[in-house]
């Protein structure tokens, strides 16, 4: 019982998942494993962003330089492996993690010590970020590394399984998986994951009880800035090159944020919860693209989404609520 | 007390100034093991801004602070934590979003002797699994005690902790804390009960106005000489005097009336009448239902059974803001939701005055300015931060929330526990304001946490036990072990009412 209140919110958003999946079926008969792996490929860099913001509003902040932060990594990435040999490249993908965490520290730093609200500090990062990024790269070019680009591509051969199933089990996902679970899965049992969300909860009360806020909040946004990182590098391996202008990462991450069940202000939700509402945004258009929907009716359609599932879910909420309290 | 020991806590000279405020001036502490002292002083003497210096929340601009005769520079909470000095404050350090058990894990407090306090102050069923946010006021206080005393603390240090308690609980924690003494551990003792001060402190340290004024130790009759030394000897003692009799009520249809008010479970039945001129008082315990009563007088919620009539007419509120139209104006007991607290003390009095001003109208400057330098001047609000409320004392904060209802020239207020929480100088100076307002012909009701006030403010008083209205009375005959037994539900069967 316990579990099922705790993860309301996800369950809900899996049921949401599986019926527009059931939807896409029904007007697209043909949708099936090809479909399914193409979806994960799409949506593994607005996952990765989706991340980033997460845990940055789980603290209580908010990064709007995301998506900045996904084109320099993205750029560095490809600039450095150009003609780098195999091995070298595995080096480069490490120093751009480190470089996204740094990157991400800095934001924080800045937040914690000019006393400058998140929201500025990181709209003027956002400006600086993309100066960088261009400054690296003019204009897309640059290259991958095979091992790179192969990461998210086709689906997992499983031993032993057959290909009709295993094609449904897109590498993309795997790599998503295994990339936010080593981050968050110890975050989340560590004191440090407990003192993140405390900060969120209320920033005073933390203080008070001896949380080193501002070392927790840089850490916050040190994490973020690794999952920007992961972000960055996602798209340099699926285009093969680096792109200098930043994708339209930064909205869509405090869009599946906001759906995925994290308040905005702090202290509540996951990763999970806004790793599955992007998946449930990425379904949404490929439904209307099938539908043949005008692509601006689309994003009509998707804020529409957003509030619906918001407002539905805070009313089922309250209704909980007076309920366990009767 | 042998004053050549080394005190376990040392405070000397110590100053604070913030902006053009002068919080501390030069207070002083000292604090021996296995002693309890009293830190007492009006609001806005200093004493929450001495308790952030001594937990290391806010530093000092000068002065000392030792441990043990150590210096003690604390940077943060966590300094003064480690250092043995453990805070329970005014509003419960508890993170809302959090787990009990995961609360604990975060200042790296042992589930055992947690729950053995817990045990000690009678929730020990409580689950740890429970969101701190969803539990009441009360049992949150509770676990910050607990919580405190689980790491076995060398100074205690309880600022306000039994504010929002009520009763029972309040003879529970004075018994825990008494045991504390026992293991050497210092305490440094916050509240506006003397009653509580009374029964477990070994000594008082006032402040007044910044300074420590003096040191005393606790035995009978103390009271007086620490009231004096609080107020300064500045207040005129009669301005507390005692109410008129219920006999000359004005005539005519009362002003309010419930009739067979009832609200979900809480609230169940309630009839009385608000009369011109009158001050009501409403004595319950805590959660009898006056909260909801309340909330229903204020149009903040809808009754589920009865109606209100004002000046006789039946009336039904959809929203506050048609309760106000009828004239009630509702000041809650929690003063952050009344104001807006990064406001000035103009704009927050003015307040409702510009609401009444149709919306596209410009707001008429010139009338507003004089009502609310009137309003200020009626209340004596100490407006030397009147630039934001927030930084005005919670005597201040209370006096601007009521004064906006007076300049706006409401005929009733509705007044839920003005006091908790406030010094003594300002509560002497909202009794006479009460009576004066009424006096022109206004109605207020009345709901207080302290008992001794009733007869110094109301006319009557109605005593709700178990969402039901059980007693009335004049408020001349009632003394407070009166009204505790009503408020209990004891008095039932003695109808020596009115």
């Amino acid at each position: 019982m316990g579990f099922f209140r705790r993860e309301s919110w996800n369950l809900g958003l899996v049921a949401i998942l599986a019926l527009l999946f059931v939807l896409t079926k029904v007007v697209q008969p043909n949708y099936g494993a090809s479909g399914i792996v193409g979806l994960a490929q799409a949506a593994l860099p607005f996952a990765f962003a989706a991340a980033a913001q997460a845990i940055v509003v789980i603290v209580g902040g908010i990064d709007l330089s995301i998506a900045s932060m996904m084109a320099v990594t993205s750029v560095a990435a490809a600039v450095m492996m150009e003609g780098a040999s195999e091995g070298q490249a595995f080096w480069i993908a490490l120093f751009i993690l480190a470089l996204g965490t740094a990157m991400g520290a800095l934001n924080g730093i800045l937040i914690v010590l000019t006393r400058v609200p998140d929201i500025v500090v990181t709209l003027a990062m956002l400006y600086v970020w993309e100066g960088v990024a261009l400054m690296i790269l003019k204009a897309p070019g640059g290259g991958a590394s095979d091992w790179l680009m192969g990461l998210p591509i086709g689906s997992i051969p499983l031993p032993g399984v057959p290909e009709s199933v295993s094609s449904f089990l897109p590498k993309a996902l795997l790599l998503l998986v295994v990339c936010i679970a080593v981050v968050w899965v110890p975050l989340k049992r560590s004191k440090l994951g407990l003192q993140i969300y405390a900060i969120g909860s209320s920033e005073q009360a933390a203080y008070r009880t001896g949380v080193p806020v501002k070392r927790s909040k840089v850490a916050a946004y040190a994490i973020a800035g690794l999952f920007a990182a992961m972000g960055g590098l996602v798209l340099t391996a699926s285009t093969g090159i680096g792109a200098p202008i930043p994708g339209p990462y930064l909205l869509a991450s405090v869009a599946a944020v906001v759906l995925g069940g994290v308040v905005l202000g702090g202290g509540r939700g996951g990763l999970l919860g806004p790793i599955i509402a992007v998946f449930i945004l990425r379904l949404v258009r490929t439904i209307l693209t099938f539908l043949a929907v005008d692509p601006n009716v689309t994003t009509i359609v998707e804020g529409t989404i957003m509030v619906a599932v918001v407002m539905v879910g805070g009313v089922l909420a309250l209704r909980g609520r007076r309920r366990s309290a009767a | 007390m042998s004053d050549e020991r080394i005190p376990l806590l040392e405070a000397s000279n110590v100053t604070k100034i913030f902006g053009a405020v002068r919080a501390l001036t030069s207070a002083s502490l000292e604090l021996f093991s296995g002693e309890i002292v009293a830190l007492l002083g009006a609001n806005g003497a200093g004493k929450s801004t001495l308790v952030n210096v001594l937990t290391g929340a806010i530093r000092p601009d000068s002065g000392h602070v030792r441990i043990r005769g150590r210096e003690f520079k604390a940077a943060s909470p966590t300094d003064a934590r480690q250092s043995g000095l453990i805070p329970v404050y005014q509003e419960s350090s508890m993170i809302p979003d959090l787990s009990v058990a995961d609360n604990l894990r975060l200042t790296n407090t042992e589930p055992a002797p947690f729950r053995y306090w817990l045990g000690e102050l009678g929730i020990g069923q409580l689950g740890l699994d429970e969101e701190a946010g969803g539990l009441p006021l009360a049992t949150l206080r509770i676990l910050d005690l607990a919580r405190a005393l689980a790491s076995e603390p060398e100074v205690l240090l309880l600022d306000e902790m039994t504010a929002a308690l009520p009763t029972d609980l309040v003879r529970k924690v004075l018994d825990v804390i008494r045991s504390q003494k026992a293991r050497d551990c210092g305490i440094i003792f916050i509240s506006h009960r003397f009653v509580e001060v009374a029964a477990v402190c070994d000594r008082a340290s006032v402040l007044r106005d910044g300074r420590t004024v003096g040191n005393l130790a606790i035995e009978p009759g103390v009271e007086d000489r620490i009231v004096d030394m609080m107020l300064g000897g500045s207040i005129d003692a009669a301005a507390a005097r005692k109410a008129k009799s219920a006999d000359d009520r004005a005539p005519g249809l009362p002003r309010l009336s419930a009739k067979g008010l009832s609200a979900g479970t809480n609230l169940a039945d309630v009839s009385f009448e608000l009369h011109r001129g009158e001050v009501l008082g409403v004595v319950a315990l805590e959660g009898q239902g006056q909260d909801e009563l309340f909330e229903v007088l204020s149009g903040f919620e809808k009754p589920s059974g009865g109606f209100i009539e004002v000046e006789g007419n039946k009336v039904s509120f959809e929203h506050p803001a048609d309760a106000i139209e009828a004239g009630l104006a509702y000041v809650p007991g929690d003063r952050a939701a009344a104001l807006l607290m990064q406001r000035s003390v103009r704009e927050n009095i003015a307040l409702p005055f510009s609401a009444q001003v149709s919306a596209w109208g410009a707001i008429p400057v010139k009338r507003e300015g004089e009502r609310v330098a009137e309003a200020i001047e009626r209340l004596q609000i100490d407006t030397r931060a009147q630039g934001e409320v927030r930084r005005l004392s919670g005597g201040n904060q209370q006096k601007v929330t009521i004064g906006r209802w007076i300049a706006t020239g409401t005929k009733t207020l509705l007044l839920f526990d003005p006091t908790r929480g406030i010094d003594i100088r300002t509560k002497r100076q909202i009794y006479p304001l009460m009576r004066k307002f009424a006096k022109q012909g206004a109605s207020v009701l009345y709901y207080s946490s302290e008992l001794e006030e009733i007869p110094l403010v109301c006319d009557r008083v109605i005593v709700i036990f178990s969402g039901r209205i059980v007693d009335t009375f004049n408020a001349g005959d009632a003394d407070e072990s009166t009204l505790m037994r009503a408020a209990h539900g004891l008095a039932l069967s003695s109808a020596e009412a009115a």
